[in-house]
């Protein structure tokens, strides 16, 4: 089980301050799987992501419990690089977040960092932008500023930007808030692709999207993992009574 | 404020001409022109800004990015406040006291740089704050997020962004360097030969006018090195504006 998990979730507990955030979560994620994570709002969901590429270390006051694995090596270790990780972990947050410069530059801020090349940062970008599915909209316009892409185009954007890292692992946090159903629609595919070389943990904008894109689903609810499975379980016949509730519109 | 305007162009206008800014002055300023002072006006604000803007912006960063509210950013805080409030000729007689005695630098343009360097300090702090303060939390987490330093953060994604209103810290230094008199004749002297080395003594246009004024050795000059102060300060701030929408247009 250790061996075939890219991602392991044992025992962890995540605190704000005095707020238990997360509670006693147990969670593998498999390679190249699209694993979706639901639930209602403050259950969570955010905090999880954040854990797995520790952006919850900027958090004043916050501290967990518990260990996450990332290919069978502790993510919290004080040997595993922090800059490293975070190249390996990639993440999309729920609003688009372009930085106030180029197109190009915003795809190369990663790679820049890691110091990557003049030479091989042209391909990088293009690729980036290829399997973003922005390439043929914006490569006539790699240098006029980001923030003038619409809101479609500047999510993937941001989805292309952490593409260029060739992270191993993508989190999405609800990448499709805000957006209209043709971006949506473009987005889903374009992690569909994704899912061949990356292992996926998606926060669906709705169920309905989880049951598009996702292999495998987690409800999560005030910080418990309440039940996790395929999709199709899960959807259609979920195993705990809150979790049925929630996927059939009783509450949340 | 526009009669004031009128009034010194209106006297002083008709005095100026190539020659008057070629030409150094005659007879302690009664005949010839202005150009030793613009010089020296010149050459202390340069020395002020170079000085303090490093120091300045360093220390907003410090306090932005590097410190949490705490009792030592409080208490540098207070302390540029305080900085702020303090008259020039306080800053004057602590220049001629440290940097002219103390450091034996006589009077010369090392020393009233350095006074105005002191005093323009708060200024500069305090819009740098104001410009890192506006910057979304999202740019330094999408930063990190993207395996960026705390360092290549600051440097890459909050500067540029805070650059606008860093220049308009400047900008403002810049206003009030030209336009200090106190603090210069305290620590700089008021010589009109030309100086050499930044060990010289000098005397700015604002001193310039001062002097020409208070001990009756010619209005007319005075109205005239007025009227061409006036000038200078229009025309830094007019190519400091353009370089502004410049820098603005190029980020949006």
């Amino acid at each position: 089980m250790y061996q075939e998990s890219k991602i392991v979730i044992h025992g962890f507990n995540f605190y704000y301050d005095s707020l238990r955030a997360l509670k006693n979560i147990e969670l593998h994620i498999r390679p190249n799987e699209i694993f979706a994570i639901f639930g209602p709002a403050r259950s969570g969901k955010t905090t999880l992501l954040k854990s797995l590429n520790r952006l919850t270390d900027l958090i004043f006051g916050a501290r967990h419990t518990g260990t996450i694995l990332l290919d069978g090596k502790d993510i919290y270790d004080r040997k595993l690089g922090l800059t490293q990780l975070r190249r390996r972990v990639g993440i999309v947050f729920d609003l688009p977040t372009p930085l106030p410069m180029s197109i190009f530059e915003n795809v190369a801020y990663g790679p820049k960092l890691g110091g990557k090349n003049k030479k091989c940062l042209n391909e990088i970008v293009e690729r980036a932008l290829l399997s973003a599915a922005l390439w043929d909209e914006v490569k006539d316009r790699l240098h006029t500023s980001a923030l003038r892409l619409s809101g479609g185009q500047q999510q993937r954007l941001c989805i292309a930007r952490v593409v260029a890292l060739e992270p191993e692992v993508l989190l999405l946090d609800e990448p499709c808030s805000g957006l209209d159903p043709i971006s949506t629609a473009s987005i889903e595919e374009t992690l569909v692709q994704l899912k061949k070389d990356y292992t996926i943990i998606l926060v669906p904008h709705n169920i309905q999207q989880a049951s598009r894109v996702a292999d495998r689903a987690g409800f999560f609810l005030n910080g418990d993992l309440v039940e996790e499975g395929p999709v199709y379980q899960i959807f259609a016949k979920p195993r705990d009574k809150r979790t049925e509730d929630y996927v059939t519109g009783r509450f949340g | 404020m526009i009669l004031i305007l009128f009034q010194i162009l209106a006297e002083g206008l008709p005095i100026l001409r190539l020659s008057f800014f070629l030409d150094r002055a005659k007879s302690m300023g009664r005949e010839g022109g202005i150009l030793t002072t613009i010089i020296g006006t010149m050459a202390i604000t340069i020395v002020a800004i170079i000085v303090a803007t490093p120091l300045g912006v360093g220390t907003a960063i410090f306090l932005r990015e590097y410190t949490r509210e705490g009792r030592t950013s409080r208490v540098i805080r207070f302390g540029t406040d305080c900085l702020a409030g303090v008259p020039s000729i306080i800053f004057g007689l602590f220049g001629f006291v440290f940097f002219v005695i103390y450091l034996n630098m006589g009077w010369s343009i090392l020393s009233g740089g350095l006074t105005l360097a002191a005093m323009i300090l708060p200024t500069i702090i305090c819009t740098t704050e104001e410009a890192i303060k506006t910057i979304p939390y999202s740019y330094r987490e999408v930063s990190y997020s993207l395996g960026g330093t705390k360092w290549q953060t600051v440097i890459r994604a909050i500067l540029p962004s805070a650059l606008p209103g860093i220049f308009t810290g400047v900008i403002l230094s810049v206003g009030r360097s030209i336009g200090e008199t106190a603090a210069i004749i305290l620590t700089a002297g008021s010589s009109l030969v030309m100086p050499t080395s930044l060990f010289s003594p000098i005397r700015t246009m604002a001193v310039h006018f001062y002097i020409l004024a208070r001990e009756g050795i010619s209005m007319e000059m005075a109205y005239g090195t007025g009227a061409a102060l006036i000038l200078l300060v229009l025309f830094v701030n007019l190519i400091a504006n353009w370089l502004l929408n410049r820098y603005i247009r190029h980020l949006s």
